[in-house]
């Protein structure tokens, strides 16, 4: 059954279309909860100067390696955007594949990285630097699987041409998610 | 972008012109995508849960002023049975049945209508939004028919008590507790994002900032306040979950965790709750107060510009409830502050209702009854907040039946009062019958005399300090007078009372339904959009078209004009 949209949908008052508008505060309230962890961490990290033993032995080579892979995402989601402004869907599609390609590199490396560390005894029952390591990064895979999934949505419409816009609204929730990792990979590995 | 909206737009038409088959029967109503039968669904299911909250106030007011008895349609208390009942009521009276009902509801069922809209922006998140929510209440139901009972931690749920199951003894009843509070939390962010997006984008033509119904403005500034102040506490309760089910120790002391951390993103939350439910309820008072004086609302931008002032407030608020918890009392002396200073833009917002009334033909309906009474009644409720902000005042009077009684007389006036205010001025709306007025008003009375008869005794028990949260009083000598027994039992036999008047409510609404007087478009002479369509208004809500706006909300009694009521939608 083919959804028609309400009259509503289509209007503008702001002059922003509304997915985008409406994205713009999805983020406003993901920024709020990533917020509440890195706060709260960051408030225990201050109190306890003893937590950089335990950040010694997160590996900063791995993180850095899926800083890039995010970073690098993020600019085959702003090139789909670009094609999807020039109507492009097919070619739109295919950067979107690309994306989640990253999303899947990321994950993989991720799912390596915490294989070893578990296998080394690391828990996130260990100690509560640990405890916030797991919960923030888990959080944070949790929206790169959530991401790659509508962007497999999205990819799948603009294939066949429809609702292009929607190209721009996952790129920029995927922004996003690459820009909360900017902000956990120097807490959590950099800072020892 | 600008080529992409006009393809997509290009290819929305084409939809339009598909017949649409939806589904048929009773999935035509749950699987509805249409905004008004949303807020029915909410509408209903937060009474619903009303009526569940109320049950378990009865069965523990029983216990506090008979200890012992065996309450009748529950049986004996016991201690767990006591903590869990004090428990989900509280938490549902806040998140399943005044945020259901006045925000979601009426935000739903009043958005689209008052800015001329057809629909919600995204009438599919809409429905998703509801189905959260449902699912939410289902598993806070089913938490109490779990092994060990339903969670007794307070709905504040303050580790450790929350966190160890050892303390709490609800091993699962408080991590479905702590899912279902999550959830509900999901559908309004996903409301919330609705309720913003169609207000800032869907506004009929014409239809100017200032020219937007208070209401309106009201639900969605709670709206923002809701989605900026609950990230730390999805945050902060995905880190109790881990407590209490993978054995993290963010709040154990013992291994490097902090519980006071929990108040500090609790609060953060739950002190911009309370406005989050305010709002709602006095944009409902000021549209009904402008129907019935006949009057201009007393500066419109002032009162917007107030309730944002009153958001941003109360973000610097919180650690007023933490003032024993062992915050350093430096920080006590600036939360003292800022919590006194909360009080100026609520005075405003009473002042701003007082002077619309003032020189108003005011006319005494069953909804202006409410709504003067929901400021009556929250008026109390504010001054004693006053008590509780000072710290010195609230190391005495903190945790005791004071607190109690003055969330109380803030709680009840915004979700009973104001929903009654809104579903007894909107019902002919929603139903297109008049409401009948004498039963209307004896159901009034009936619930505004015992409210005011079983809190302020709680206010005098709490002065005597009455400890919260005590299974059986007889247990503390100090406690157990005859006196205070006495006060505890006229607040219960009230309880009982405005229970009893309640049912005049139900009957009300049956024979208003079946035998109610037609009550055409625009029953009360009131300007705003949603009494420019029929009652109760079809799919699309106007269907020969959508309206255009001409003039704010608020022109009654133009001088030039015969009618004392001048329509947003009638050019000049």
């Amino acid at each position: 059954m083919a959804f028609a949209k309400p009259q509503a949908t289509l209007r503008s008052a702001t002059g922003i279309p509304t997915g985008r508008l409406a994205v713009w505060w999805l983020l406003a309230s993901e920024v709020v909860i990533f917020g509440g962890v890195l706060g709260s961490y960051l408030m225990h990290r201050l109190g306890h100067p003893e937590w950089a033993e335990a950040a010694s032995h997160t590996n900063t080579w791995i993180g850095a390696f899926n800083t890039l892979v995010l970073l690098t995402s993020s600019f085959t989601a702003v090139l789909a955007h670009q094609a999807a402004e020039k109507g492009d869907g097919k070619k739109a599609a295919g950067f979107l594949v690309l994306t989640m390609g990253g999303a899947l590199t990321f994950l993989c490396v991720k799912s390596y990285e915490w294989t070893v560390e578990i296998l080394e005894g690391f828990t996130i029952q260990s100690n509560t630097f640990w405890s916030f390591y797991y919960t923030a990064a888990g959080l944070h895979a949790l929206h790169v699987i959530a991401g790659a999934i509508i962007m497999g949505i999205v990819a799948a419409d603009a294939y066949r041409g429809r609702e292009l816009q929607r190209v721009e609204l996952i790129g920029i929730y995927w922004h996003f998610v690459d820009v909360v990792w900017i902000f956990l990979f120097p807490l959590l590995y950099i800072a020892k | 972008m600008a080529h992409t909206a006009t393809a997509t737009e290009h290819h929305h038409d084409a939809h339009h012109a598909h017949d649409h088959h939806g589904p048929t029967g009773i999935l035509k109503y749950i699987w509805s995508t249409d905004h008004k039968m949303i807020a029915m669904q909410y509408l209903f299911t937060g009474m619903a849960m009303g009526l569940i909250g109320a049950y378990m106030a009865y069965v523990f007011r029983m216990q506090t002023a008979f200890p012992g008895v065996n309450v009748p349609g529950y049986g004996q208390v016991s201690p767990g049975e006591y903590n869990a009942l004090i428990t989900n009521h509280g938490s549902i009276m806040i998140f399943w049945v005044a945020m259901p009902v006045l925000i979601a509801a009426f935000g739903n069922y009043l958005i689209p209508l008052m800015i001329g809209a057809d629909d919600m922006v995204f009438p599919r998140i809409n429905r998703l939004s509801y189905q959260i929510f449902l699912i939410s209440a289902l598993i806070l139901i089913a938490s109490f028919f779990v092994q060990g009972g339903g969670f007794g931690g307070a709905w504040t749920s303050y580790p450790p008590l929350s966190a160890v199951a050892e303390y709490n003894q609800t091993n699962l009843g408080s991590s479905l507790w702590l899912l279902a509070v999550a959830l509900e939390f999901v559908a309004f962010l996903l409301g919330g994002i609705n309720f913003i997006t169609t207000l800032m984008n869907s506004r009929a033509p014409g239809m100017k900032a200032y020219d937007i119904p208070l209401v309106c403005w009201m639900i969605v500034i709670a709206s923002i306040l809701f989605m900026l102040s609950v990230g730390p506490l999805i945050a902060g309760a995905v880190m109790l979950l881990f407590d209490q089910t993978l054995g993290t120790g963010f709040y154990d002391p013992a291994r490097g965790g902090d519980p006071v951390l929990w108040q500090h993103l609790f609060w953060f939350f739950g002190h911009p709750e309370v406005y989050v439910v305010l709002l709602p309820a006095i944009g409902i008072t000021i549209e009904i107060i402008a129907t019935f004086a006949r009057k201009k609302v007393f500066g419109y931008k002032m009162m917007l510009y107030t309730s944002v002032a009153t958001g941003v407030l109360s973000f610097f608020v919180w650690a007023h409830h933490q003032f024993i918890a062992g915050i350093d009392p430096r920080m006590a002396n600036v939360f003292t502050i800022t919590t006194l200073l909360i009080s100026v833009p609520i005075a405003e917002l009473c002042f701003v209702i007082i002077a619309t009334l003032y020189g108003g033909s005011i006319r005494l309906t069953t909804p202006m009854l409410w709504a003067l009474a929901f400021m009556a009644e929250f008026l109390i409720g504010g001054v004693t907040g006053i008590f509780l902000g000072a710290s010195g005042a609230d190391i005495y009077f903190h945790d005791t039946y004071f607190v109690l009684a003055h969330f109380h007389y803030t709680f009840f006036p915004i979700a009973i009062i104001g929903t009654f205010a809104a579903f007894t001025y909107w019902f002919p709306k929603m139903f297109g019958k008049m409401m009948n007025e004498t039963l209307g008003k004896i159901h009034f009375w009936g619930t505004i005399i015992p409210f005011n008869l079983i809190f302020i005794p709680l206010f005098v028990l709490g002065m005597g300090g009455e400890h919260r949260r005590i299974y059986n009083y007889e247990h503390f000598p100090d406690l157990a007078s005859d006196g205070f027994f006495m006060m505890r039992q006229i607040a219960t036999i009230a309880l009982l009372v405005m229970l009893v008047f309640q049912l005049v409510f139900f009957f009300n609404c049956f024979i208003s339904w079946r035998k109610g007087e037609k009550a055409g478009k625009n029953p009360w002479k009131a300007n705003t959009l949603e009494w420019t369509t029929e009652s109760p208004p079809p799919h699309g809500n106007w269907p020969e078209g959508l309206p255009n706006v001409y003039r704010g909300p608020y022109e009654y009694a133009h001088p030039d004009r015969k009618d004392d009521y001048w329509p947003q939608d009638q050019p000049v």
